[in-house]
């Protein structure tokens, strides 16, 4: 890990001036257990660094009658622990549960979840974020199991591998982000990343100076879950997940939302196959019928065409998980 | 010996009460008030340290503990390298194998994904202050008992993940052990005899001790 100089302010202002006056590159330290891993592999080299850990409006939850507000540095144990988000929310807490290492929750924070770089390994190894060598694509050429069966159309073929964000855009979540000029602006949680088709792009639509402070969720009760498929639980990311969230109108599905996970550059949104569900009860025939509409338009690589099927399979079971 | 001395300790207090009395005298704020990078002209710019070596004070095993290391290393790496604490092991340094799990402030991290810096203001609490080669604690008779290391080399980030486990599960089930101990990995599979040291510890309620 290159040498960076430090600060662990105890204000917004304090960090956001911090972050705007580097001349170097800067980073932002939330809970350690994703950006020291990228330090040390040399793929992040800020610097400056800027911990966020004294920042005491960033942590917490805010349960109101319509809505609960999530402070970016809350971490996973904090949020899945909270009885509000248990009850209202098991698509995030079935997602926290599977990353398995409790370790990694008492560290790791919403907002870090939300802002992790790929595991690609291509990008990991120091080849970059679309794995080039000599202008050949080294996810095309080589092992491309784990990667990208949707929008890999681009350069971008890694997945987005936050655990929280399919659940968090199926829930109609709004990301609460603090500019530079101290002004709050409000992000739809779907529009808040980006698939990147130049390699100094950013994955997420946060600019210079900008800090993402909180999550907003609404409070409406509504019928959502989580299934992710492993190959080993714990201390490993899934290979695909599915989130769902509807409205339950006396037995019929209403704005239902069903969103992948670890299938795209994004957490990747499927309105067309949630929109057959629409005042339609959630049976296993129609749960199935969903599946295969949200796979239709996916194109596996070489070697990722069992990811089509884990797709298809952990929306049904998701639907149904959530259908109770 | 896998288990240094304990240090001094006052009787008749849990490790938990033990950690809250220390954890009182310690001052949470200042974070940066101490380094060694001279303050700013401005009034209104926050403390910047590093990159050099700044003077760390970290609340480890219930002692204060003074050190000066480069912002840039880790807290595992202060335990190893600059204060004798070699039972946390370094074995991925990417926070995917457990064998460098310490509790900070009652609660189980991995200190290789962790700055030294960072852990100002909490307490740290390592294997070394788990019980003593005449005294086993609980888990550790318990791992004895259950022949629940092979190599050992995971064994102490098991002992400290497990402790914190059965302090905060009284009445865990075999399925909450296995989801409760997801974040260490023991190459050689000895898997199952932790699980039953743990259940066992669980069953007679020691846990807490």
């Amino acid at each position: 890990m290159n040498a960076f100089e430090y600060a662990q302010p105890a204000t917004l202002d304090e960090a956001q001036a911090l972050l705007t006056s580097a001349s170097g590159p800067v980073a932002v330290l939330a809970g350690g257990t994703d950006l020291l891993t990228a330090m040390k592999q040399g793929i992040v080299n800020p610097a400056r660094v800027v911990s966020l850990k004294s920042i005491e409006e960033l942590r917490g939850i805010e349960v109101s009658s319509d809505a609960v507000r999530i402070g970016a540095m809350t971490t996973l144990s904090e949020l899945a622990a909270h009885p509000d988000v248990a009850r209202l929310y098991p698509c995030l807490v079935t997602a926290i549960k599977g990353i398995g290492s409790p370790q990694i929750a008492n560290m790791g924070t919403v907002g870090g979840d939300l802002c992790q770089h790929p595991r690609c390994w291509y990008y990991r190894n120091g080849f970059g974020l679309f794995g080039m060598n000599n202008g050949a694509s080294l996810v095309l050429e080589g092992d491309n199991r784990y990667h990208a069966i949707f929008g890999n159309d681009g350069p971008a073929k890694f997945v987005n591998v936050s655990s929280l964000a399919p659940g968090l855009i199926a829930l109609d979540a709004t990301f609460n982000v603090r500019g530079a000029d101290k002004q709050m602006r409000d992000i739809p949680a779907a529009d808040f990343f980006k698939t990147p088709s130049a390699p100094e792009e950013s994955l997420t639509s946060l600019a210079a100076g900008e800090v993402l402070t909180h999550i907003t969720i609404p409070a409406a009760q509504t019928r959502n879950a989580t299934y992710e498929v492993r190959e080993r639980h714990g201390l490993d990311w899934p290979l695909v997940t599915a989130s769902v969230a509807y409205t339950d109108a006396g037995g019929s599905a209403q704005n239902v939302r069903v969103v992948l996970g670890h299938v795209a550059p994004t957490p990747w949104v499927v309105d067309a196959a949630a929109k057959t569900l629409e005042g339609k009860a959630i049976d296993e025939a129609a749960a199935a019928a969903c599946g295969t509409s949200a796979v239709a338009d996916a194109k596996p690589l070489s070697m990722n065409g069992y990811k089509v099927q884990l797709a298809k399979v952990a929306v049904k079971r998701a639907l149904l998980a959530a259908a109770g | 010996m896998p288990f240094r001395k304990k240090p001094e300790e006052p009787s008749g207090l849990s490790r938990r009460g033990f950690l809250k009395t220390v954890g009182a005298g310690t001052v949470a704020g200042g974070l940066i008030g101490e380094s060694a990078t001279p303050p700013r002209a401005s009034a209104q710019a926050p403390a910047l340290a590093g990159p050099g070596p700044i003077p760390l004070e970290l609340n480890i095993n219930g002692k204060v503990e003074k050190v000066s290391v480069e912002p840039r290393v880790t807290l595992l790496d202060t335990l190893r390298n600059h204060l004798d604490l070699t039972g946390s092991k370094k074995v991925c340094d990417r926070g995917t194998c457990g064998a460098c799990t310490v509790l900070l402030d009652n609660k189980p991290i991995y200190s290789c994904s962790m700055l030294a810096v960072e852990a100002q203001g909490h307490a740290v609490q390592t294997i070394e202050s788990l019980g003593t080669p005449e005294q086993l604690s609980a888990i550790q008779a318990a791992f004895v008992e259950h022949d629940a290391q092979q190599c050992g080399f995971c064994t102490p980030g098991f002992v400290v993940a497990c402790t914190a486990f059965v302090h905060d599960h009284p009445n865990a089930t075999l399925e909450d052990v296995r989801a409760g101990l997801g974040g260490n990995l023991c190459r050689c599979g000895t898997y199952h005899g932790v699980t039953e040291a743990v259940l066992q510890v669980v069953k007679t309620g020691k846990g807490g001790a």
